[in-house]
Parts: structure tokens; C-alpha cells; sequence
């Protein structure tokens, strides 16, 4: 029985895999049409994205400076998602957590680095994870809707955000962002010139830990239960209300530590406004991702992929790089509904045969 | 003080609040019209961006403001059709595919100018509405301010909400739209064609929304610039869960949230000290204590965002 609901498992996942990659070829055939569309020639362009994603160790090293972000944010959305929660307050935790570990390094700048790092990281993760409780405790007290109270909580978060930095902690000076942190704070780069910092392997880390606290351990069990059905695991004996804000705050710790790596690993400082979205992308990486840690991981890479291949797609083949939020977008669109790509893949099989049903 | 107190509120300050509410208000109602329906339209956010640069499309190439808005209001419509097959017939999950929808209209437009104009900035300018003074009621003390030389699309706004509101609470349809996002399987057993509702709302919505996008680029401004909307498909969604499901209430939260933004404005214009993060932060911390039914009860239709399993395939 144990291996038969394994076997279903797996087949589960490589359908899965398999929607997904229908997904993202049919969102690069409508990009290639308006690629065309636009007077430009598709194989050049996307020559270029390919080329500029994996060309070569530099470009690689640009693909996965833009997954790391993604990574965290993306297994934030998903480890809400597992209790059935839809956390789209990524934007707003790593905003806090970014300045949290910001200010830690700049309050303790002659800590050694082996002990500042850890500490920094820890304060960006609280702090994350205490702005996400915030929608997880109103869900389960007053049952808000999480996805509105997150994006509340967003503007909340960069506005407050915004409001100490230029209040308490601002580098004198026209831009809005505190002074460098210590150089014994900083992330080190792995590969010279390329700004890839090991934050990297920090993301990675996380995958392993979230994929064995959901899959190996009883709260992981507890959350999964409650995402699949509240109402029997409430009667299981699980404290729902328990779960929920375990779930935000986890969720927005993850979301957290992305501030603080790009504080750490990238800018080295915090500055306001600094996200393009992470947060929101996120969600897209998640839902690729199906919510699974490792999932995530591949849908961040391939997010990643996308942005630099997009960068080098606009410097070089003149096609703006925004190209690829229209990819990304059909991509979700498409992986949300499954059955739009069973019927279109349905009719496409069916179609020489004629009347194949 | 009180000085200062008559400089913020005054009708100047309220007249401008009830410019910022429109594209506001008109999203909410669509917000109301589609969740009352039972979808959570996340999308809003993406067909107010597609309204404003259909809008600017629209009088860039006909030199004709209206039918810019007219175009608006179809590429809004058109964009929640795609939503509404997606989430309705392929029973995509509502909040993701409103996800997806807003990075598919923000791309889109963004690149659609660099297409089209080459400049990631703004759009080149076009002919706007003009501004119109009605006759008689601009002639009235105090509140003639709102109707001296003000955007038609903000009268049109008004009109828009009433009748919204009376076709949602006092006609058979708004009741069948009603039943449908409270009880989808009782309509369904009644003889209400849930799915039809159910596609026509969310297609209204956009249209409205959209609507609320030609105010930003052709009433307010005479140009399309990246991300235009800001965020105001979210303080939509957020002034229809204030408004109780209801374009009048949609229309005060609107109201409401623009004229703290105004305050905010003229407050910044005055150089005070007092820190403009904070009153911009009241309008998100309000609709978090409501939803949280500090202030009211809030009740939002009983199968909003439930998959509805009635009605044939």
C-alpha cells in the first residue's frame, strides 16, 4: 500500500514536471509570436536568452545571482501554501528583514564576521517571521483573508521600513540608505566580478531543511494536514489557529532571509525601495514550483535564467527585457490551469488520428 | 492651528480626493460585482494598467479621447474574459491566475510602449478628455468645486456607482448575482445560470476597471507611464472589502483612502514635520482593523473563491 501511494506520488510529480515544461514552451511560442510580431527574428532573440543565461561561467553566475532571491521568496509562498495559506506578503518581510539585518551589522561592527553573520541572518529571519505572524494570528483569531491583509501589510512594511531608515538610521547624503555594513559582515563573492555571494548555498540549505521539516517531521505532518482539510485535522486534535501562525511565521522568516541575503551578499547596505518584486515573483516561482522545496528551486533557477537571458536578450538583440515578465505571466497563467493544457494537448493528439476517443 | 486645520480640510483638498478616488471606486465596484459573483478578482490591479495604456492607445492613433476610453473599456473586458475562462472554465485557482494576469498586463504594456514609442518612461502625450462645468450645479455655493471644470470620466464615476449599486440590490439580477456567490448550487437548483453570472461579472468588472484606468491616463494625466496603476487594483480590492461588498461603500472607502492621500499631499506641499510615511500607512492599517471586524462585522459572500462544482460542464 506504502509503495503503491508512492508509485502514485511520483507519477504525480512527473505529470506535474511535465505540465509545467508544456507551460513554459507554449509561454516561449506566444513570446517568439510577439518577438516576431514586433519585427525582430526569434531564433536571434532567444539565441541570446539561452546565451545569456548559461553561455558561460559569468552569465551562468548571473542566473543564479537572480534565482537566490527567488529561492527564498519562492519557498516562502509555498511553505504558507502547505497549510492552505497564500502568503503574498513576501515584498513587505523581506522588507523588514532587510533592515533588521542591516541595522544588527551596523550596530556591531567589530563583532567577528563568524559570529555577526549568523547573527545578522537571525535578526532578518525574526523579523521576517514576526511580520508574517502578524496575518497568520488575524486569520486564525478574526478569520481575515490572508491575501488581503499581506498586501495591506506590504505597503505597511516598506512605508515603516522607510520611515525609520530615513528617521534613525540614514547615511548623510542624497539617497535614502544606510552606511556600508563591515566588511566582516559581508557575504564573500564566490566567483570574482560576478557579485554571486554564497548566499546561494544558504538558499539551498533552506530547501533541504523546509523539504525535511514538511516531509519528516510532525509539524510538517500537522501543517500538511491542515492545508489538505482544516476541518479534519481540527478534529484530528491539531490546533488549527496553532498551525496557521507557525506557518506565517516560518513562511515569512524564509521571506526575510531574502532581505537580509541581499543585504549581506549584494548591497551591502539597506536602501529603500530596493525590491523590484521579489516577493511577487515568488508567488509565480511557487506556483511552478507546485509548492514543493524542490520544485521551488527549479522554478527559481529557471526565473533566474530568465532574467539574466533577458538582460543580455536586450542588450544585444534589442527586444526589451520585459519580454520576459510577459513569459512569466502566461507561464502561471498556464500552470494554474491544468486542464487548458490537457485539452489543448488532448486535441493536438487527437487530431491525426481522428476520432481517437 | 486652526489655520492650518482649514488649509488641509478644506473643499479644495476634498474636490481632489474625489478625483483620486475615481479610478478607485470604479475598480472597487468591479471588485464588488465579480466577488459578490463568488471570484476574487486579484486581477484588477493588471486590467487597470491595461485600461490606461488601451486608453492612450486609443487617442494616440484616432486623436479621439473617447473612443480611447471606449477601447479602454474593451481591452479591460477582453483581458477579464481571459480571466474569467481561465479561472471559471479551466478552474484555474482565482489568486494565482489574478497573479499572473497582473504580470501579464504589466509586461505587456511595458513592452508594448517600448514597442511602439521606444521609451521605457512614459508614452508621448495625446489628446485627454477636457474638462467640462456643468451648467447649473456649477453654480451652486460650496459645492460647485466639483463641478467646475472637472473630468467628465469623475461625473460619469458618480453615475456609474448609482446605478451599480441599484442593478446589485434592486433588480432580479443583482439578486441572482448575489445568490450566486452565497449559495452557488441553490441558484444552480433554482434555474440561475451560474456560469453565465459568473462570466458576465467578472467581464464588467474589467470593464469598469478599465474604465477607472482611462481616468488615469486620459482625465487625470494625457500620457501612459510603467505601472501606472501603483497599486490601485489592491486599495481596490481593499475599499470593496471596507465597502462591504457594495459600490456606494466602495465608493466612501474610496473616498476615504484618496482623501487621507490628498491630506498627505498638501501636508508634504506645506514642508511640515510630521512624517508623511505614517498618514500614507492609515489607508492599509484601516482596512486591516475592518477586515479584522474590529470596527463592523464584515461578512464577504459565503463562496467567494470556492470552486463552484454546480451547473453543467
Amino acid at each position: 500500500m506504502v509503495r503503491l501511494n508512492k508509485l502514485k506520488d511520483q507519477q504525480g510529480i512527473i505529470f506535474n514536471l511535465l505540465y509545467s515544461v508544456v507551460a513554459i514552451v507554449i509561454a516561449l511560442l506566444l513570446g517568439g509570436i510577439l518577438i516576431y510580431l514586433s519585427g525582430h527574428d526569434p531564433g536571434k532573440a532567444y539565441y541570446h536568452l539561452v546565451y545569456g543565461a548559461f553561455g558561460n561561467s559569468y552569465n551562468l553566475a548571473q542566473t543564479l545571482l537572480n534565482s537566490t532571491p527567488l529561492i527564498f521568496t519562492g519557498l516562502a509562498v509555498a511553505i504558507g501554501f502547505q497549510s492552505g495559506l497564500f502568503n503574498i506578503g513576501g515584498e513587505g518581510q523581506l522588507y523588514w528583514g532587510a533592515l533588521a539585518t542591516a541595522v544588527t551589522a551596523l550596530t556591531f561592527p567589530h563583532l567577528p564576521g563568524l559570529i555577526l553573520l549568523p547573527l545578522a541572518l537571525l535578526a532578518g529571519a525574526l523579523a521576517g517571521g514576526c511580520w508574517g505572524v502578524i496575518p497568520g494570528y488575524l486569520k486564525a483569531r478574526t478569520g481575515a483573508h490572508e491575501v488581503i491583509t499581506t498586501i495591506m501589510l506590504n505597503y505597511i512594511a516598506i512605508l515603516a521600513t522607510t520611515f525609520l531608515l530615513r528617521n534613525y538610521y540614514k547615511e548623510a547624503g542624497p539617497v535614502d540608505q544606510t552606511p556600508l555594513i563591515a566588511e566582516s559582515a559581508r557575504m564573500a563573492e564566490l566567483i570574482p566580478f560576478t557579485r554571486l555571494s554564497w548566499a546561494i548555498f544558504l538558499g539551498l540549505a533552506v530547501v533541504v531543511l523546509s523539504d525535511y521539516l514538511l516531509k519528516k517531521t510532525s509539524i510538517g505532518y500537522d501543517i500538511q494536514a491542515v492545508g489538505k482539510n482544516s476541518a479534519a485535522a481540527e478534529y484530528a486534535g491539531i490546533s488549527v489557529p496553532g498551525i496557521y501562525i507557525l506557518t506565517m511565521g516560518f513562511s515569512g522568516a524564509v521571506a526575510g532571509l531574502t532581505g537580509s541575503t541581499l543585504v549581506l551578499g549584494l548591497f551591502n547596505r539597506f536602501i529603500t525601495n530596493f525590491s523590484p518584486g521579489y516577493g511577487f515573483t515568488g508567488i509565480a516561482v511557487a506556483v511552478l514550483g507546485r509548492n514543493r522545496p524542490w520544485g521551488v528551486l527549479l522554478a527559481a533557477l529557471l526565473f533566474g535564467a530568465l532574467e539574466a537571458g533577458g538582460m543580455s536578450m536586450q542588450l544585444y538583440a534589442r527586444i526589451p527585457a520585459d519580454l520576459m515578465r510577459i513569459i512569466q505571466g502566461l507561464v502561471i497563467l498556464l500552470v494554474a490551469a491544468p486542464a487548458f493544457i490537457q485539452l489543448l494537448v488532448g486535441s493536438l493528439l487527437n487530431r491525426p488520428g481522428g476520432g481517437a476517443k | 492651528m486652526n489655520e492650518l486645520l482649514a488649509l488641509i480640510f478644506n473643499l479644495n483638498t476634498l474636490a481632489a480626493a474625489l478625483r483620486m478616488a475615481t479610478p478607485l471606486a470604479l475598480a472597487a465596484m468591479g471588485g464588488a460585482f465579480s466577488e459578490r459573483a463568488g471570484i476574487i478578482n486579484l486581477g484588477l490591479e493588471g486590467l487597470i494598467l491595461t485600461g490606461a495604456f488601451a486608453g492612450v492607445l486609443g487617442s494616440y492613433y484616432s486623436s479621439l479621447p473617447w473612443l480611447g476610453v471606449l477601447l479602454a473599456m474593451i481591452a479591460g473586458g477582453g483581458f477579464a474574459a481571459l480571466f474569467a475562462l481561465f479561472t471559471i472554465r479551466f478552474k484555474a485557482d482565482q489568486v494565482v491566475a489574478g497573479v499572473g494576469l497582473n504580470m501579464l498586463a504589466l509586461g505587456l504594456t511595458t513592452w508594448l510602449m517600448q514597442v511602439l514609442w521606444g521609451s521605457r518612461g512614459s508614452s508621448p502625450n495625446v489628446n485627454g478628455l477636457p474638462e467640462i462645468t456643468i451648467p447649473l450645479l456649477g453654480r451652486l455655493p460650496f459645492v460647485k468645486v466639483f463641478f467646475i471644470e472637472q473630468s467628465p470620466l469623475v461625473l460619469i464615476m458618480l453615475v456609474v456607482i448609482i446605478a451599480g449599486w441599484y442593478l446589485l440590490f434592486k433588480t432580479p439580477l443583482g439578486l441572482r448575482i448575489r445568490m450566486t456567490g452565497d449559495h452557488p448550487t441553490a441558484a444552480d437548483t433554482v434555474g440561475i445560470n451560474v456560469r453565465a453570472i459568473q462570466y458576465f461579472c467578472v467581464i464588467f468588472s474589467g470593464v469598469l476597471a478599465g474604465l477607472g484606468g482611462a481616468y488615469l491616463s486620459l482625465g487625470h494625466l494625457n500620457w501612459f507611464s510603467v505601472n501606472m496603476s501603483a497599486g490601485r487594483g489592491y486599495m481596490a480590492l481593499a475599499a470593496n472589502i471596507f465597502g462591504q461588498w457594495n459600490p456606494l461603500g466602495g465608493f466612501a472607502a474610496s473616498l476615504l483612502f484618496s482623501f487621507t492621500d490628498a491630506v498627505q499631499m498638501r501636508l508634504q506641499g506645506l514642508n511640515l514635520s510630521i512624517a508623511n510615511e505614517l498618514i500614507q500607512m492609515l489607508p492599509y492599517l484601516l482596512t486591516i482593523v475592518v477586515l479584522a471586524g474590529a470596527v463592523l462585522r464584515s461578512r464577504p459572500p459565503e463562496a467567494l473563491g470556492k470552486q463552484n462544482q454546480g451547473g453543467d460542464e
